[in-house]
């Protein structure tokens, strides 16, 4: 599998990365190099093998399905770029 | 006289307790260091202010602990509450924690001194640390008769040139790939990866979850010990934190070999593979014979497909990582002149991520797509099941395992502008990473052009007495007494 410039525009979309046109002919190259360097994970049998979930066996902990801290409004906004009224500020979603 | 900055961890501690000299003074000496090399770019942010106070309060008795007044440095991947964070990515200058990571309050708990932010590469992707947007970390070692400039080795490369530098005792290292081991080894220090989940990864910010791990980096393995045990504990915020018992390893570190069973892993001797350190591997080998151990060659038959299997798994998990830097709730934003909200996303990210963040979220995102899931992402989470199986029947037969720690020694900036040829420096880390394996780097010798080299030893799960013991048994017989 490779991919070509439309689908390198298509993957920059979908991880919400702005791409300009001179940009994607490198891009086209550089995973093309990648992507096909990882293909020979193909010719690995790994029929029956289950796909690995966790590198410690056992389950994800569970906790109490309760609220456990909160009232850090301040500390939570103090990093926004933008921040108004106690809420984060963005650019208008609907027109 | 005796200069501070020229002891070990071990030595300062005993210092301090004897009040040969003070907190403060050890601090100073240190900050003194810092601000004469600052040419090698270590630190991003030096916090000279929070390092006095801190050994003043140590001084004065009011801050006490295991590793009261010892001056660290922090790899700038670590939430520190009130200092900037910002894994080396200019999308997250500016950005002040209000809160400790888990790490760093458990030094801060046993009374460490902290002294600065520790450049890295962006996010923690890169071998050479050449990927910082603060700047490229120089190696502070050059090689015999030259006077090129060389990589500290990365992602820790920031920590690795401290240390190494004696701008600091020890330093925290992040590992995902080898990011704690490869640096460590190109300038001549002692790193470890603990086992997943030793160390809670709640406050350090995210590359690939599944495989990042925090350790410490330092210039001999009891001080890694002495940090090792500070670092690790159960925390109730990472669901991956291991509920086990964290031991005084440097109490009970004795070196010892006799007994044990050392396997060497065939496939990790490649083809091509650069003479000295073949021989520096043999080297090795017959250190820890001469010590009483027995070795034993074993197969790791999947080994070449770990690098493939690390290319996939980790973008994978970084595109999901670094999804949350969109421009909203912290770091950079970017506002096109009549964007919407989804142009803010796209420009704040294009303008705040540098090149090989953006090809990995974009690997990522590829190989998690629709219709490719399957061929990528399933098969490699796959050959990492049957790579965790071949190490597993390795320690049927052995204790340990010895191999080298990198395929060669520093490089020089820009030798590796392919990011393949790239990738291929951590062929040897990579395989104990994505087995979540206990693995440490320790200097072992020179190369003929006079840099370090290191050797590394993996263990099984939780064994990291059992590393580390060995790690002192080379570091004992390789007598490593060469610095920049």
């Amino acid at each position: 599998m490779s991919v070509d410039s439309e689908t390198v525009r298509k993957i920059a979309r979908l991880a919400r990365i702005a791409v300009t046109n001179d940009e994607v002919p490198g891009l086209v190259e550089q995973l093309n190099g990648i992507l096909g360097w990882v293909e020979q994970l193909g010719e690995v049998d790994t029929k029956g093998v289950e796909p690995m979930a966790s590198v410690m066996p056992g389950h994800l902990r569970w906790r109490a399905d309760v609220v456990n801290d909160g009232g850090i409004q301040d500390k939570v906004l103090a990093n926004a770029p933008e921040a108004a009224s106690g809420f984060f500020a963005v650019p208008k979603v609907i027109e | 006289m005796t200069v501070l900055t020229d002891l070990s961890l071990a030595e300062m501690k005993a210092g301090l307790a004897a009040r040969q000299f003070s907190a403060v003074e050890l601090a100073q000496a240190h900050l003194d260091a810092m601000a004469a090399n600052r040419h090698l770019n270590a630190y991003i942010v030096e916090t000279p202010d929070l390092a006095l106070a801190q050994a003043k309060a140590v001084d004065a008795g009011t801050r006490s602990g295991p590793l009261a007044g010892i001056p660290l440095g922090i790899k700038d991947l670590f939430a520190v509450e009130g200092v900037q964070t910002t894994a080396g990515s200019k999308i997250l200058e500016g950005f002040v924690p209000r809160y400790e990571s888990s790490v760093t309050a458990n030094l801060l708990r046993d009374g460490a001194v902290f002294l600065g932010k520790l450049n890295m590469d962006e996010f923690a992707m890169g071998s050479s640390n050449e990927t910082s947007a603060y700047g490229r970390v120089i190696s502070p070692w050059k090689a015999k008769g030259s006077d090129a400039e060389l990589v500290p080795g990365g992602s820790s490369g920031g920590s690795a040139a401290a240390v190494s530098a004696r701008l600091c005792a020890g330093a925290t290292g992040t590992d995902t790939g080898g990011s704690i081991r490869q640096p460590a080894a190109f300038v001549g220090i002692a790193g470890i990866k603990p086992t997943y989940g030793r160390a809670s990864r709640w406050g350090t910010i995210a590359f690939a979850s599944s495989l990042d791990q925090a350790g410490p980096m330092a210039r001999t393995v009891t001080d890694c010990a002495l940090l090792l045990s500070s670092m690790c504990g159960f925390d109730p915020e990472d669901s991956t934190s291991l509920d086990v018992a964290v031991p005084d390893w440097a109490a009970s570190l004795t070196g010892t070999m006799k007994g044990k069973r050392v396997g060497i892993p065939a496939e990790y001797r490649l083809d091509g593979m650069d003479p000295e350190i073949a021989a520096l591997w043999d080297q090795g080998i017959a250190w820890l014979k001469a010590e009483g151990a027995e070795i034993v060659s074993v197969s790791l038959p999947h080994t070449k497909y770990a690098l493939p299997t690390y290319y996939i798994v980790a973008p994978a998990e970084a595109s999901s990582n670094l999804a949350r830097y969109d421009g909203v709730r912290y770091g950079k934003r970017v506002t096109p002149a009549g964007g919407n909200v989804h142009d803010m996303y796209a420009a704040t990210r294009a303008a705040g991520f540098g090149k090989e963040v953006k090809r990995r979220i974009m690997i990522g995102t590829y190989v998690l797509s629709a219709g490719f899931y399957d061929a990528y992402y399933t098969q490699a989470q796959k050959v990492r099941a049957l790579i965790a199986r071949d190490f597993e029947q390795a320690f049927e037969t052995c204790d340990v395992l010895l191999t080298p720690t990198a395929p060669s020694p520093a490089f020089a900036f820009g030798a590796k502008a392919d990011p393949l040829a790239m990738y291929l420096n951590d062929v040897f880390t990579v395989p104990a990473s994505l087995a979540g394996l206990p693995a440490m780097s320790v200097p072992a010798g020179l190369s003929a052009s006079g840099l370090p080299l290191g050797l590394q030893i993996i263990g099984r799960p939780l064994d990291e007495m059992g590393v580390l013991d060995a790690g002192r048994a080379i570091e004992r017989a390789a007598a490593f007494t060469a610095r920049p």
